[in-house]
């Protein structure tokens, strides 16, 4: 049982760096000389290059594959089929939530974009060259594309393949109590209801997935390099796969050109990689095109949801109810804890307090990509917050209430933390209240009340969206959380090095979150080692220990836990180092950064320097020598981050665009290790939360063909079109944290698209506009304001 | 991904490249920006067998005002028009609209002529010309022809050119009087195409009332479109909100949106009309303070 | 076919064919991988470099066109072991996190730079807008490159005000 130790203000000086400064970042000298070490840049000898054909059709039997011509062509070394990896047991592949998945199609394709046969080639000129010879004939089946109407009795029935499966249901999940929560909706004075579609979106990292597979002719040892944001479960997954003795896979994850959550599924381009490696003898190099990328990789969200919040007359809130039907594509891949079917969406009761909720949710399976569960959502807290924060809007419009007024007449209130939830989750710490206050302060609020008024009579319209969310990040203890039945730890091991210098290796992995420095800086503050004096390594799994991995925002809730934990066994040991060298009782030592003195005398000490020295040098009678540890540590609880973010738009009513005139944005994710990598993570999220909320979205047409597989279609904001952001903070330290920190990666993904559409909804609400559904494209706009205006019309 | 072979010729002198589109200019494609062509060659949308790069060729990369025309050679590139004070002050709908095509990057590289003679109906260039008069200039070795954008472009994708002409020249009648112009494009970010864009442009007489009027629609038809109803209902007519929004309406009817992922057909056909109204008030604006 | 480009400074003969890209032959041929690949459609811009001292997109330029002209790659800027000011910019605000589109931003900065000493936060968003970032939103970005324009505008000016 570790104890929280928060730092009440900066504990070390800026030489050593420890929690809360704002250090420069360590990987930044690599990067900004153009000498990161991303996938694509691995070359090993004799590498050749895959590259994969995919099904132009959705939903299609397959008659015949022909390689004969892409086999003949010069520089082609192999052509691989479905049924090449079935005389070898790797036609499919297990997914991450128990299904399983096609590697190359065998009897059918079940999505535009699926895998169908693979050309490894001296170069990946001719490799895509040689992919134009393949013949494949098709029967082409009816697609379904809308999760709704697969789950219709009539359906075509996609998965054919698993052996009891009748219908297109892929799971069915219950979360809350519906008893209580009708009974809450019956002494309801009104309920509001909204539906609503959180479209189906991309993580899209600029750096897409691949492999470079090197199976060794004479070792048959096995080296992935591999875009993998979970090596070590990767490689688990590889060895029970593959069937290849799990000593004999190493996997490592190089310097990562970004994640959010899509480099966590295994896709069958390394599967293949790897089988075609082991049976040629030579490396063989795959890395996906952008549209391979936005057709076929873990997509996010595609969640329609229906919401029910019960209210009395002043505001409060009785009940929720919702129900939920999810599109997982072909094959159910969510990367998510195995218990929760629809990851940790029952968070959904937000910020507020009330007793009962209800969520019914069914999963899907369609003629698209899989997956559901990723682009930092949290464990679909993204659908979560986002339809409470709407729900709460439209009720204060219901009722006449201010929106900002609503949420603080429902906020859990500080001192009722640890805060038991209606759907079992055990809030740990939060000041909501706070947070939103100074939203509201820093914008103006009420004077940008008044300035929407003004504006409406002149026929500008302006409007005001708020988004107070929570959220749950961490995860997770032992008893509830596991991918695969891995459950989800992570880890820390950490050696200090004779003259005083350390490695701290980990089992999770950045992808840009500045691991390299903050993790350091941990260190740095336990141990008084300047945080420059410490070397961080991930990504090896022959090299480090074994960690889940970084998503869901989980890195400095768990792997930073494991981290200060270490770091204290660490500073124990050496306690007994120094009181050997100061020649003193251990309980008559003091501790300063970097320091150990003899109480009463601070003249006499040793520093962490000369202790490091003496572990390997001068160790007393009986000690273990060194000075390193490792520990492996199970978060207790997660950690539930919050915010409130304040938009202001303006809508364009002659075309319906509409633009961020201001931004802010409170966060509280506990003690900020480093406040400058903390903010660089809001901008980041806040940015992806106006992209989902203004203008990115991937949608299917009626005949299963997929719009936005590349980037003209599937749209990235600019520089141009993207807000300014103002930030503000609170600090409310997580009690059971070793550092009292919480996660942050997600938050702003998470809390900010609801904020967004309010703000526009908001803009047209004095019209008796309710909704618009993300991306809230001008063309919606435009058709809002003129149903509006018909219906005043008439 | 990556594109299909091809063979491929650098001509050092507009007279070279004549030489060989005189002889094999059936089977040859001209490449000069290559910010639509390379493109389409990754994805093998267009796999030509020949390439002949007109990149580098000198005297195509002028900007400059003779004969009563701003002149423009074919391999100007966007940004060149984006930094050319000599556009700004010759033409507002042309000054006006090159900010906008594709992005900053691209427009280093993407040339005016080569825009034109892609002839992309949510290319940008085209529209400018049409609401402005402009005339493209081929050349071959048997001469010179010069022919307005109106008759130039064909239908989508496919222009006048005959396939042993090179297009050397965009060419725009220098404005008669005070005359002004606008460029409104709608686009989702930066680097989309348009889901609607309207040029404008706008000559005045010495009586203040309207002497030419030109509009011309992007992206909401087959091809780039004159909205020439709009136009003749301008001519001889004072400035007004009220003729304007007249117009926008002619001008709008005049379109033929398709329903797509940038929205319905109404909408586009809308947004005509709001830009119209909007660009000539715009040009109406700055005719005045000429 | 042979080409001659001069890359960072210095003239390179290469022997290609004519459809490789010029992003693939830096990356490849010339063994400078600091120029990335993000997308198939000219969107992204994390493979711009200068042609000519003019950001451009080097994945939808074939490596032979560039013949007889000039790349600058991310691997220029530094000179005499220094780095350029732009790159100590990008750390000192923080302007980087995965670091993929770095190059690309920082070559957009320069070229920026060289005909707008001053650039506006408004400028700097509208230069950098053919180039795509998914970290950052852009803010530090944007500061990045004012405060390298600033740093040098001080030293072409002689202070030392920083």
């Amino acid at each position: 049982m570790t104890t929280t130790e928060v730092p009440k203000e900066l504990s070390t000086p800026p030489e050593i760096g420890g929690i809360g400064h704002s250090l420069k970042r360590k990987e930044d000298a690599r990067f900004i000389q153009g000498a990161g070490n991303y996938l694509d840049d691995i070359t090993l000898p004799h590498m050749l290059h895959m590259a994969i054909l995919r099904s132009p059709v959705p939903h299609a039997r397959i008659n015949s594959i022909d390689t004969s011509a892409a086999q003949a062509l010069a520089g082609v070394v192999a052509v691989v089929t479905g049924a090449d990896l079935a005389a070898h047991g790797l036609a499919w592949m297990p997914t991450l939530s128990g299904d399983t998945q096609a590697v190359l199609a065998t009897d059918k394709v079940r999505f535009q974009g699926q895998e169908v046969a693979a050309v490894i080639a001296e170069s990946p000129y001719i490799a895509w060259d040689a992919l134009e010879l393949i013949e494949v004939d098709y029967d082409q089946l009816p697609p379904v594309v809308d999760p709704r109407q697969a789950m219709a009795p009539d359906a075509p029935l996609i998965r054919d393949d698993k052996e009891g499966q009748s219908d297109n249901r892929c799971y069915h999940w219950e979360a809350g109590e519906k008893e209580a929560t009708d009974r809450a909706f019956a002494e309801a004075d009104t309920v509001v209801a909204l539906d609503t579609h959180y479209p189906r979106s991309h993580p899209a990292p600029l750096e897409t997935c691949g492999c470079v597979a090197d199976v060794s002719p004479a070792t048959k040892h096995v080296t992935i390099y591999m875009t993998s944001q979970a090596p070590h479960a990767h490689r688990t997954v590889f060895a029970l796969v593959a069937g290849l003795p799990e000593e004999n896979i190493r996997i490592i994850s190089p310097d990562i050109g970004g994640g959010f959550g899509n480099k966590v599924p295994v896709y069958p381009g390394y599967v293949v990689a790897t089988a075609a490696s082991l049976l040629i003898g030579r490396p063989v190099k795959w890395v996906e095109s952008r549209s391979e990328n936005l057709i076929s990789t873990g997509f996010a969200r595609d969640y329609y949801m229906h919401g029910a919040l019960a209210l009395k007359r002043d505001g409060k809130i009785l009940a929720l109810r919702v129900s939920m039907v999810s599109d997982n594509g072909a094959f159910y891949a969510d990367a998510q804890p195995t218990k929760f079917k629809a990851g940790l969406f029952h968070i959904v009761t937000g910020s507020y307090d009330f007793p009962a909720a209800h969520i019914v949710t069914d999963g899907a399976y369609t003629n698209k990509a899989p997956g559901g569960v990723a682009y930092r959502c949290s464990f679909r807290v993204t659908e979560a917050s986002y339809l409470i924060e709407r729900l709460v809007q439209n009720a204060a419009y219901e009722l006449g209430i201010d929106p900002a007024e609503i949420r603080m007449r429902n906020f859990i209130q500080p001192e009722q933390f640890p805060y038991h939830s209606p759907t079992g989750f055990v809030y740990d710490s939060g000041n909501y209240p706070a947070a939103l206050k100074l939203a509201l302060e820093m914008v103006g609020y009420d004077d940008l009340r008044r300035e929407q008024e003004a504006a409406r009579a002149e026929g500008r319209l302006i409007g005001i969206g708020i988004a107070s969310f929570t959220e749950v990040v961490g995860a997770g203890h032992s008893t509830d959380y596991d991918i695969l039945g891995l459950k989800m730890f992570d880890s820390a091991e950490l050696r200090v090095h004779p003259t005083g210098k350390a490695i701290l290796k980990l089992g999770v992995k950045a992808q840009g979150q500045g691991h390299e420095t903050t993790f350091a800086q941990i260190v740095a503050n336990e141990l008084g080692i300047p945080a420059n004096d410490i070397l961080v390594m991930e990504g090896d799994t022959d090299n480090t220990p074994y960690g889940l991995g970084t998503y869901a925002s989980r890195s400095t809730p768990v792997g930073g836990a494991a981290t200060a934990v270490v770091a204290r066994q660490l500073r124990d040991k050496a306690r007994k180092l120094a009181a050997h060298l100061l020649e003193a009782a251990e309980e008559d030592l003091e501790w300063e950064p970097g320091r150990f003195f003899v109480k009463g005398a601070h003249d006499r000490g040793v520093t962490i320097q000369d202790v490091a020295f003496a572990a390997y040098t001068n160790f007393p009678e009986g000690m273990e020598p060194g000075l390193e540890g490792v520990h492996y540590y199970d978060p207790p609880n997660m950690t539930y981050p919050f915010g409130s973010y304040v938009v202001v738009v303006e809508v364009d009513a002659g075309t319906g665009q509409w633009k961020v005139l201001r931004m802010i944005a409170v966060d509280d994710c506990g003690v900020r290790i480093n406040p400058m990598i903390v903010e660089g993570q809001i901008h980041g999220g806040l940015t992806e939360g106006f992209a989902m909320a203004n203008m990115q979205f991937i949608t299917f047409d009626e005949d299963g063909n997929c719009i936005g597989s590349n980037f003209m279609d599937y749209l990235i904001p600019t520089a141009w079109e993207t807000p300014r952001f103002e930030l503000g903070e609170t600090v409310t330290p997580s009690p059971h944290h070793p550092i009292g920190a919480k996660g942050v990666g997600e938050s702003a993904t998470v809390g900010s698209p609801a904020a967004y559409v309010n703000a526009v909804v908001d803009a047209l609400a004095h019209l008796g506009v309710r909704n618009l559904d993300m991306p809230v494209l001008p063309h919606k706009v435009w058709a809002a304001i003129n149903e509006a205006g018909a219906r005043s019309a008439t | 991904m990556y594109p299909a072979m091809f063979d491929y010729l650098a001509p050092t002198s507009v007279e070279e490249t004549l030489s060989i589109l005189a002889e094999r200019g059936d089977e040859v494609k001209v490449l000069a920006g290559g910010q639509s062509l390379i493109p389409m060659m990754k994805l093998r949308f267009a796999s030509p067998s020949t390439l002949v790069d007109i990149g580098r060729l000198p005297g195509l990369s002028q900007i400059d005002e003779t004969d009563g025309y701003l002149r423009l050679g074919a391999l100007v590139r966007h940004n060149d028009v984006v930094d050319s004070d000599l556009v700004r002050r010759t033409n507002h709908t042309m000054s006006a609209a090159a900010p906008w095509i594709a992005d900053p990057v691209v427009r280093n590289l993407g040339t005016i002529g080569g825009s034109l003679a892609h002839a992309d109906p949510e290319g940008d260039w085209a529209s400018v010309m049409l609401a402005c008069g402009g005339e493209i200039v081929a050349t071959s070795t048997s001469g010179q022809r010069v022919l307005p954008v109106t008759e130039f472009i064909v239908d989508m994708f496919t222009t006048m050119l005959r396939p042993d002409e090179l297009l050397t020249e965009v060419r725009v009648p220098k404005y008669h009087g005070r005359a002004g112009g606008a460029y409104l494009k709608l686009e989702r970010k930066i680097g989309d195409y348009a889901t609607a864009a309207v040029a404008t442009h706008l000559e005045l007489g010495g009586d203040g009332r309207i002497a030419t009027a030109g509009i011309a629609l992007t992206s909401v038809a087959p091809k780039n479109t004159k909205a020439v109803d709009a136009e003749q209902l301008l001519v001889g007519q004072a400035p007004s909100d009220e003729l304007f929004a007249e117009a926008a309406e002619l001008a709008a009817r005049a379109s033929d949106p398709k329903t797509d992922v940038r929205g319905p057909a109404e909408y586009k056909r809308d947004v005509v009309r709001v830009f119209v109204r909007r660009g000539l008030a715009k040009a109406a604006e700055l005719a005045s303070v000429a | 076919m042979e080409t001659t480009i001069t890359i960072n400074g210095v003239a390179r003969t290469f022997d290609v064919e004519p459809r490789v890209l010029l992003v693939d032959l830096l990356r490849t041929r010339a063994g400078l991988t600091g120029t990335h690949i993000g997308c198939d459609t000219t969107s992204c811009g994390v493979c711009t470099v200068l042609l000519d001292g003019r950001p451009v997109k080097s994945c939808t330029v074939f490596a032979v066109q560039a013949g007889g002209r000039e790349v600058t790659t991310v691997e220029g800027l530094v000179k005499n072991g220094e780095l350029h000011p732009i790159q100590a910019a990008f750390k000192e605000e923080h302007g980087l996190q995965c670091g993929y589109c770095t190059p690309a931003m920082m070559l957009v900065g320069t070229a920026l730079i060289e005909r707008n000493p001053d650039p506006s936060d408004e400028e700097v968003r509208w230069a950098i807008s053919g180039n795509l970032c998914r970290c950052t939103g852009y803010m530090n970005i944007v500061k990045a490159i004012q405060r390298a324009a600033s740093e040098m505008r001080h030293a072409a000016e002689g202070s030392t005000v920083g």
